[in-house]
């Protein structure tokens, strides 16, 4: 019977990581929402979940880019910085409207991911090389056009950034639509399709006759101009442009929120609601240790836990 | 020198080596031979320190010896000088050769002007006349070979272990490799050799030693041994044999008519193949036969566009087709299946439903949208007709056996409707049962109409299988076998005969 009971532990094991790497995020932020619900005043309101919600919208429009990514065995370190371009050339085009500003903005993003792409699908550049190549280099176009902060006043702008549909903002809106969007893309389209299979073996899918190229330099596209949005967004909610600082570090947030999501690193596999719980798993988590008052710096370590752990689940359940 | 004593390593669902004796003498070179799988790679890892046997002695210089890493080897006397150059490309030539063991001046420095001295005599001792000053990278493959070379035997080698070492070179490099290898055997040290190319082996070696599935078949003088008997040990197959035929499940003949489907004339790669045409006529199964390394999976490989050719054109279905590219291959009906399965052919991660409909997907799509309803269609009317094991369409195609991954990938292709079919080594690495279905499937879709490529290491599957068989050897086609030559005998004489020199 122990003889037994041995032999079926490590399969009970690889099932519990499964699980954990499935369905940890979800428990996570359920565990939060409760804890916080018992202990920290005034987490139930209205007001308090707005503000939770409006400030969790750019970060998951960067990791749906980064999903994408990353599941086809790369990843976009330069998406802070399309941000920063994202917001440069919103303060430059806002005269012409803020649709007009909108579009250059995305187009912004567009070429900066086509850049990428095209590095990595044409040359054979490592993606984490390329996009890192493209992020330093897309921080200072950005700080060219537009050298410091500049305040952005505009109703289009004003609007976009704290006005709501039937009690919704208008971020939560798009970011919500935008998570669709993706999670329609991946599962239900040839490029979706395509993607997972490059990036769980490549090799294969080139000989199966893929175009190989054509999705690799779409999905930095596609990453791009989540980026350049999510740029936009954060404009309009701070109602300024700041190229120096806007979109720092959101690399590793974005990356953080894929992996804790359940999308492995290796590719492969896209889980399009777990990066969406993952995202606002981190922002609870900082939420949560701001309002007790503990300082940024614990918010950091505590991200650095989930993430090991998060990364811990993933390996030993693809060591097998 | 170096001894070996029923040795024997196993791996995880494989017996690599088993009970094999192989002895280096000084002043001898020794070829050792074999197919893939045979255990020569793993035979050569123990020499040189990279594995541990399981069982078994090795003995050096007369002392049971243990080498518990490469360096271990290295610092004992043993260098190796693998396929591809293992050097640092950016730094000299001396720096290379002196690498981990500089001359060093006062101060511990690098003393460069000994280090360049000694560097040019020793590249001197072997014939070689380079500036060693000169970046590595800036030397041709042939010349880098050489200086690993150099540095295998100034490091006061005893033993200098060579793995295909002429794969990448060019005749006179060859010939200048085969002069420093005599020198070496004068100086007295033992060389082991490894190569697929007779000619080879018969001009520069002394002895030889056959390995088949991990054991040992056959080591003596090379000279007494003639070509043959040499492919007959190789490939596991009797000369005299009187074989019953009926042991695959191969029908025999097909009705093979009209213009061919398959028309490829003159691939030529650099190093690799050199003119070979081959053409199909729809319903004919065409073999290609020929020993490891000689050009069978390349052949597959160049006519499918995985594999940019320098010259040569493929036509099918009496239209050129472009080559060097999958896509343009595959639009115009070409199919392969990849010898290495796990890497190349199957997508480990996705279901066998998203396997199958991998390489069909835009044709089963609208705007860019799948049609789940026809896929679904697609895939289960192939696993009925293939007889797919899967627990269901969602199963992941990395847990499914080999033999039915391998007819997942059958029906990604037969999706397509190809007109051509290349398959590399089709039943390797699949149980007896999945086997014979395969070759069953093999049959009827030759009858259907399709031109196949087989090539197989298998003999009875690649004699009984075929209608015809092209022969290849070190990239070039040396015969073609029709009618009642395609036979054991007459494959083994074609691979066996001399020449075929293509300098």
């Amino acid at each position: 019977m122990t003889d037994l009971a041995l032999r079926r532990a490590p399969a009970d094991r690889e099932r519990m990581l499964g699980l954990l790497q499935d369905y940890g995020v979800y428990a996570g932020v359920t565990v939060l929402i409760l804890a916080n619900i018992a202990f920290t005043p005034h987490f139930v309101s209205a007001e308090n979940f707005r503000t939770q919600a409006v400030q969790v919208a750019p970060v998951l429009i960067v990791a749906l880019g980064m999903a994408l990514a990353i599941g086809s065995e790369g990843v976009d370190l330069s998406v802070g910085s399309v941000m920063a371009l994202a917001t440069s050339l919103v303060s430059l085009y806002l005269g012409y409207g803020p649709w007009i500003a909108l579009i250059v903005a995305m187009l912004g993003g567009a070429a900066v991911g086509l850049a990428s792409g095209s590095l990595i699908a044409h040359i054979g550049v490592q993606p984490i090389v390329a996009t890192l190549a493209l992020m330093v280099a897309v921080r200072g176009i950005a700080l060219v056009m537009l050298p410091q902060l500049k305040d952005v006043r505009d109703p289009g702008m004003a609007t976009l950034g704290s006005g709501d549909l039937l009690g919704i903002p208008y971020l939560v809106l798009i970011a919500a639509a935008l998570a669709l969007l993706v999670g329609f893309t991946v599962r239900r389209t040839t490029f979706g399709r395509q993607l997972l299979a490059i990036g769980d073996s490549r090799p294969a899918a080139q000989l199966a006759g893929l175009p190989v190229r054509r999705v690799l330099i779409l999905v930095y596209i596609c990453s791009g101009v989540l980026a350049a949005i999510a740029g936009v967004l954060a404009t309009a909610r701070l109602q300024a442009s700041d190229p120096t600082s806007l979109g720092n570090l959101m690399e590793l947030s974005a990356i953080t929120a894929v992996v804790v999501g359940g999308t492995p690193l290796s590719g492969g596999r896209i889980r399009v609601g777990g990066t969406v719980a993952g995202a606002v798993l981190i922002q609870l988590l900082t939420a949560t240790l701001i309002k007790h008052d503990l300082p940024p710096s614990w918010t950091q370590i505590a991200q650095a836990v989930v993430i090991v752990l998060a990364v811990y689940a993933a390996r030993e359940r693809g060591k097998r | 020198m170096l001894s070996v004593s029923s040795l024997t390593k196993t791996f995880p669902g494989a017996r690599a080596l088993d009970g094999v004796d192989f002895a280096a003498r000084p002043g001898e070179v020794h070829a050792l031979i074999g197919e893939n799988g045979a255990g020569k790679s793993t035979l050569i890892k123990v020499l040189t320190g990279v594995y541990q046997p399981d069982e078994g002695e090795i003995v050096f210089g007369g002392e049971p010896v243990r080498f518990a890493t490469p360096l271990a080897a290295q610092h004992a006397g043993i260098s190796t000088i693998y396929q591809e150059v293992n050097l640092v490309p950016l730094m000299s030539v001396a720096r290379n050769l002196f690498l981990g063991r500089e001359p060093r001046g006062r101060l511990g420095l690098i003393d460069f002007r000994r280090m360049h001295r000694e560097a040019d005599a020793a590249l001197r001792s072997l014939g070689l006349r380079i500036d060693v000053r000169r970046p590595l990278r800036e030397l041709g493959v042939g010349a880098q070979q050489m200086v690993a070379l150099a540095r295998a035997v100034s490091v006061d080698a005893r033993v200098v272990v060579m793995d295909e070492p002429t794969s990448s070179l060019e005749p006179r490099e060859v010939r200048t490799l085969f002069g420093v290898i005599r020198m070496l055997k004068e100086r007295g040290i033992a060389v082991v050799y490894v190569s697929h190319r007779l000619d080879e082996l018969y001009e520069v070696c002394d002895t030889v030693t056959v390995l088949r599935d991990g054991k040992l078949v056959h080591t003596g003088r090379i000279a007494d041994l003639d070509r043959l008997r040499l492919v007959s040990l190789m490939l596991g197959r009797e000369m005299s044999e009187v074989r019953s035929e009926g042991l695959t499940k191969f029908s025999g003949d097909h009705e093979a008519g009209g213009e061919p489907v398959l028309d490829a004339r003159e691939l030529t790669v650099r190093h690799v193949l050199h003119e070979v045409s081959v053409q199909l006529r729809p319903g004919e199964v065409v073999g290609l036969g020929g020993l490891l390394g000689s050009g069978r999976s390349e052949t597959a490989k160049a006519i499918a566009g995985a594999l940019p050719p320098d010259s040569g054109t493929v036509v099918v279905a009496g239209a050129a087709v472009r080559t060097g590219s999958t896509p343009a291959a595959i639009r115009a009906g070409i199919s392969l299946l990849p010898e290495d399965r796990k890497a190349e052919g199957i997508v480990p991660g996705l279901s066998v439903r998203e396997n199958i409909a991998l390489a069909a997907l835009p044709g089963l799509s609208r705007f860019g949208l799948v049609d789940d309803a026809r896929v679904d269609r697609i895939v289960d009317t192939f696993i009925k007709r293939l007889r797919i094991k899967t627990s269901g369409p969602y199963q992941k195609v990395g847990e499914l056996s080999g033999g039915n991954q391998q007819k997942v990938l059958l029906a990604r292709w037969l999706a397509m409707r190809p007109k051509v079919l290349l398959l590399d080594e089709p039943t390797r690495g699949i149980d007896v049962g999945a086997k014979a279905e395969v070759q069953r499937l093999i049959d009827e879709l030759a009858d259907e109409g399709l031109g196949v490529l087989l090539i197989s290491s298998d003999m009875e599957e690649l004699i009984e299988g075929s209608d015809r068989v092209v022969v290849l050897k070190d990239g070039a086609v040396v015969a073609e076998l029709t009618g009642d030559d395609v036979t054991e005998d007459r494959l083994l004489h074609a691979i066996a005969a001399e020449g075929g020199d293509h300098d």
